[in-house]
């Protein structure tokens, strides 16, 4: 697998942009401007941002051994927790809010159809623009379309969840249109040509070091002097992006929200960039996920408070832009909305799984988690990493059309967690995420039950041993033997695989020379205060 | 109170001295304690790696153990392990009613209704939080997943272990992070989980405790195997022996770290 100058897989085709490819300087720039005219032209894999990469106990091994990553991840989850617990702890009614989204939410999935439609008859009456996209390709295709039909060749955008999953930016590339990120993390990222690996920060595997040589490497007016000072790196990827708001005729967006009652858009964020984005161009096409529509425009409030506290740990999103349709004079004069499927009807129609449509992105599962903790997000092999990801991906793909069973790597995402909890406690939509992981095991151990495993030859023998008292009772005194491979020390330290896994790290005692079972039956019936009950 | 004894799989074949010690603290404190033969174990790790068919046979032979609690036959059933308890009360109905046996399922939620965690069943049913122990040994609580957030047991364990006489209780710095035990996780993922134990165990030495305790022995089976491995001269008991330790018994400390033979 080719590697970028940081020793990052490259996923897909190139997405250095062409005035930074020709800023001189800077190790590794020739290699990834090579890069970059091989892959202009190429149509990446509408499937690539949903499944790449190993499976997820392979690329987790290689994504431990990385120590950088292992400590800038513990750095910044622990931060973000922390803020987080803090602004959540002071708000007196904040599970009354969590059930208020939940029910919201089921409330819109109940009525996805009808709220889809009455959100366009909204946008429409207010002078927008609707397009329907069943999946990645379509979107991708519909976006493209508009953005040739205004003559131009460069956009800017705002960090999008829905579009990192249809790979826009390499669709436009394909077409001759480059894509700036004006959100910071998301301009690390994309400079890097790298992949994001957190939903909202997707620069959180980088410290400041990395975003210093980054910018050097690849951001063509970065300043030679150019410290690692947060404030300067700041500075400098502003008058990078400055150029570009005010030169773009078309941005694109995704939506935090739609408001099916009124036809308003939302989009929440931190930097100001967005503001840019949805007020300057001439042209604003919004690319939204069809479980992103909320009834009506009060329900905003709920959302509102659980979203900025749930992500970054804030009582108060910095900047919310609200809009609908096109006002004459003020802001975009075109207005695109693109609602986009990809999957996710599919998800929908799964009584157990749809929860996962709850999500609004918020990431507090993947603070909070961890196992994501450990490896950060690129292990998940998807744009969805952590726990929401691990849910979602495999449900978006699958239905999809995709692989399934053992030899689909997105077939391991829902054992990637210990089903610690975690992620369901801090959740503002309160999705249970442990519960739907456990549903989907068992899919996968169903979709492969034709297939002999070791696993499943184990897990029926146990359920044999485990459902009767007598052959219980047996194997227990059977484990006995153990003491003779624990020996005098009574830790056993080696064991044949998979057990391996245990031992490679851990000892496992010797079971007990009498098991409780034993021990009981043999107890002096006269002792005191145990008379009784099934004793004989 | 009549009290029914869950000691769960791993309890009777690999850690006898957790359910033992809950007999025998629940005796001492005047109740009278019943093990039902009949139980093997409650299907957790079928359920939790993916196995819901096969773990439809376990799970109706614990709910068909424990049954006679709907007539009366005992009060309540305690278990002595947070994620065994979880699994009774959140797992066992939804595999019964995907198997289509919606009877069993009900069974299973009534069978559940009168089953606790051992923390519970002291201070919520028994509402007793001295239970006259005595450890004087320096501790550090480790709060399994499972308790915290599927049981919400909260403080109970550590309003139990502070009411003991000599003890020294130390609080476990990222006390509520998962140790990375997680049931076939640590095999399936065995790397990562020894990145989740690493951390845990760093924290576990840094309080300077001889006795690491949890409600859960299989969690203590991991930290513990992890400390044993670097010996680290840390001990681990299960929440049930610390309770059950008093000055004519007490939980032996002295012996191997994580031998569980029988005393």
């Amino acid at each position: 697998m080719t590697r970028t100058f940081l020793g990052l897989p490259v996923r897909r085709g190139a997405r250095t942009l062409p005035d930074d490819v020709a800023h001189p300087g800077g190790h590794g720039t020739s290699a990834s401007a090579g890069r970059a005219s091989d892959a202009f032209g190429d149509v990446p894999h509408p499937d690539a941002p949903l499944r790449w990469g190993d499976a997820f106990p392979d690329a987790a091994r290689v994504a431990l051994q990385n120590t950088q990553l292992r400590r800038n991840l513990a750095h910044a989850t622990s931060t973000i927790r922390t803020k987080r617990a803090a602004v959540v702890g002071e708000v007196p009614d904040w599970e009354a809010l969590r059930d208020a989204g939940s029910a919201i939410k089921t409330d819109v999935m109940a009525r996805l159809p009808e709220l889809l439609e009455e959100l366009e008859r909204n946008v429409v009456a207010r002078g927008g623009v609707v397009h329907w996209a069943r999946d990645a390709d379509e979107a991708n295709r519909i976006v493209a379309d508009l953005v040739k039909a205004k003559g131009v060749d460069e956009v800017v955008k705002v960090k999008s969840m829905a579009t990192q999953e249809t790979g826009l930016n390499e669709a436009l590339a394909a077409e001759g249109i480059a894509a700036y990120e004006t959100d910071l993390a998301e301009l690390i990222v994309q400079l890097a040509d790298d992949m994001p690996s957190h939903i909202l920060v997707p620069a959180i595997h980088r410290n400041r070091a990395e975003i210093r040589e980054i910018f050097l490497a690849r951001m063509g007016d970065a300043p030679p002097d150019l410290s690692d000072v947060p404030r300067e790196l700041a500075m400098a990827a502003r008058a990078h992006l400055r150029r570009k708001f005010l030169s773009a005729k078309v941005a694109i967006s995704g939506a935090n929200f739609g408001v099916a009652d009124t036809g308003t858009l939302t989009v929440v964020e931190s930097e100001g960039n967005g503001r840019m984005c949805l007020t300057l161009p001439e042209t604003l096409i919004t690319v939204m996920g069809i479980e992103k529509v909320v009834p009506t425009y009060t329900d905003l409030e709920v959302f509102l408070q659980l979203l900025p506290r749930s992500s970054t740990g804030e009582r108060m999103n910095p900047y919310t832009s609200l809009w609908t349709g096109v006002t004459p004079g003020d802001g975009p004069q075109e207005f695109h909305l693109v609602l986009l499927d990809n999957g996710r009807t599919d998800v929908l129609a799964d009584e157990v799984g749809r929860a996962a449509l709850h999500c609004i992105r918020c990431s507090a599962c993947l603070n909070v988690c961890p196992v994501y903790e450990r490896v950060g997000g690129h292990a998940y092999g998807s744009v969805y990493p952590g726990p929401i990801g691990a849910i979602l991906t495999p449900q978006l793909t699958k239905a999809s059309g995709g692989l399934s069973g053992h030899d689909d790597p997105n077939a391991s995402l829902p054992y990637a967690s210990t089903l610690c909890g975690a992620c369901y406690e801090v959740c503002p939509v309160k999705i249970d995420i442990p519960s739907i992981l456990v549903e989907l095991r068992a899919r996968e151990v169903d979709a492969d039950r034709g297939r002999p495993t070791g696993w499943g030859a184990a897990m029926k023998a146990a359920s044999f041993v485990m459902s009767d008292a007598r052959r219980f009772g047996l194997a227990g005194r059977a484990a006995g033997l153990g003491r003779v491979v624990a020996g005098s020390s009574g830790r056993i330290s080696t064991l044949p695989p998979p057990a391996s896994g245990w031992t490679r790290s851990r000892d496992l005692p010797a079971p007990a020379q009498q098991t409780f079972r034993d021990w009981w039956r043999d107890r002096p019936v006269d002792e005191p205060r145990t008379e009784g009950g099934e004793r004989p | 109170m009549r009290i029914a004894l869950t000691a769960t799989c791993l309890g009777d074949v690999m850690f006898p001295q957790a359910p033992r010690a809950t007999a025998l603290l629940l005796e001492r404190l005047g109740h009278e304690v019943f093990f039902p033969e009949r139980q093997a174990c409650c299907g957790q790790m079928h359920v939790n790696t993916g196995y819901l068919d096969e773990a439809v046979p376990v799970v109706r032979n614990h709910v068909e153990a424990f049954s006679p609690v709907l007539d009366g036959e005992w009060d309540a059933i305690v278990v002595p392990s947070g994620s065994c308890t979880g699994s009774v009360r959140h797992q066992q109905g939804m595999v019964c009613r995907r198997a289509g046996l919606d009877d069993l399922a009900r069974t299973a939620d009534a069978v559940a209704a009168k089953t606790y965690e051992l923390s519970e069943l002291l201070v919520d049913v028994l509402g007793v939080t001295d239970v006259g122990a005595y450890f004087p040994h320096r501790v550090t609580y480790h709060p399994t997943c499972h308790s915290l957030r599927m049981l919400h047991v909260g403080d109970k364990p550590l309003r139990l272990l502070r009411a003991v006489e000599g003890i020294d209780l130390v609080e476990l710095p990222a006390a509520e992070s998962c140790c990375g035990f997680g049931g076939t996780f640590a095999l399936k993922n065995a790397e990562t989980s020894t990145a989740m134990l690493a951390d845990k165990m760093t924290h576990v030495k840094a309080t300077g405790a001889e006795v690491l305790t949890a409600g859960d022995a299989s969690c203590l089976m991991h930290i513990g195997g992890g400390l044993s491995r670097i010996r680290a001269g840390v001990r681990t008991l299960h929440l049930a022996e610390i309770l059950a330790s008093t000055k004519d018994a007490p939980a032996p400390v002295a012996a191997g770290a994580t031998d569980g033979s029988a005393r």
